[in-house]
């Protein structure tokens, strides 16, 4: 998979960078305007996949390893877990107990914009993995049955 | 409020249209990009009913999902599929349509529809009237899936672990085995 035209190869470099601004603006204003982590998250997760279909799955695995989005879509179900357990400790599971600050601010309503990072970072790495899945590892098990045919 | 239902009704006529070619095309790449127009419809249709929230994230999974199954559907040889109909299934799907406009008809036939944008539950006036105070979150929906209703979305979450999960550890054992295979030979 060598990726595709110099065009289109070109207006992704270009791209990429504002995608995953628009998705990290998305998840940070869930809060307060239409979104949330699971859009976020998955607007996130289309850019490295137009980074894996523009330049080839090595270039794609170079700016995000198949082993980071491993370990940070574990840490995004967890963090969800650590958050709710929080709650624990002063009353009861999810409970919001940070912070809520002023209405319609960045910095208010407790645990829902950390609860949005985590979902986002869930959400987001386990689509790339998906999509990984499904467009390298087949590719590659079908050009060895093609070869085991050949032979 | 201005009067939408003409909008709506068009677009369901054209999610029926493009569900229909869908099932009935021979060819699996029209298929998906049937199923696909009938996703984005479904956003639009979102967008009218005043669900920004749903809209986004509709049309976002929509092309992820797009992308994955024109992928998968590019790879194969040949696309095209023969199907003959089974009566079987033409049987089951009848009787099943049968049966839910028979319960439809049991639970709505005596009192008629609720109005247009009426909600059945009444629970939904509770989070409209107290999600500002209680989370101080601007956004109504964020506050219900993540607050009033966090433990469900912890559900969610840990679903698309779960079933994540299980389809990388399937993709990735017979990539593996493939590969050994190869080396072995």
């Amino acid at each position: 998979m060598n990726g595709m035209t110099l065009i289109v190869k070109t207006i992704t470099d270009f791209v990429v960078g504002f995608i995953i601004v628009f998705g990290t603006y998305i998840v940070l204003y869930g809060h307060l305007t239409p979104g949330g982590g699971f859009a976020g998250g998955v607007i996130i997760a289309c850019a490295f996949i137009l980074l894996m279909l523009a330049h080839g799955k090595d270039v794609a695995f170079s700016k995000m390893p198949e082993k980071t989005a491993h370990i940070l879509d574990s840490a995004g179900a967890l963090m969800f877990l650590l958050i709710g357990w929080f709650g624990v400790t002063v009353g009861f599971f999810f409970m919001n107990t940070f912070g809520r600050g002023e209405a319609f601010r960045l910095l208010s309503s407790g645990m829902i914009l950390p609860l949005n990072i985590a979902i986002a970072f869930k959400v987001g790495s386990s689509l790339f993995l998906v999509f990984s899945a499904l467009a390298v590892f087949r590719r590659r098990s079908f050009r060895a049955m093609i070869e085991d045919e050949l032979a | 409020m201005e009067n939408i239902t003409p909008q709506l009704y068009a677009l369901l006529v054209f999610m029926i249209v493009g569900s229909i070619v869908a099932i009935e095309t021979r060819n699996l790449l029209s298929a998906v990009i049937s199923v696909a127009a009938v996703g984005f419809a479904l956003s639009v249709a979102f967008l009218f009913l005043g669900a920004p929230d749903i809209a986004i994230t509709q049309l976002v999974v929509e092309v992820l999902v797009l992308i994955i199954l024109i992928r998968g559907t590019i790879l194969l040889d040949n696309t095209a599929v023969e199907s003959h109909r089974d009566t079987l299934a033409v049987v089951t799907s009848l009787i099943f349509f049968g049966l839910v406009l028979g319960f439809g008809a049991m639970i709505f036939g005596g009192r008629g529809f609720p109005e247009f944008g009426e909600p059945l539950m009444r629970v939904s006036r509770v989070y409209v009237h107290t999600g500002l105070p209680a989370t101080y979150c601007a956004n109504i929906v964020s506050s219900v899936i993540l607050d009033f209703r966090a433990y469900d979305t912890m559900g969610e979450a840990t679903v698309l672990f779960t079933s994540i999960l299980g389809a990388l550890a399937l993709l990735r054992k017979d990539g593996k085995r493939k590969e050994e295979e190869v080396v072995a030979a």
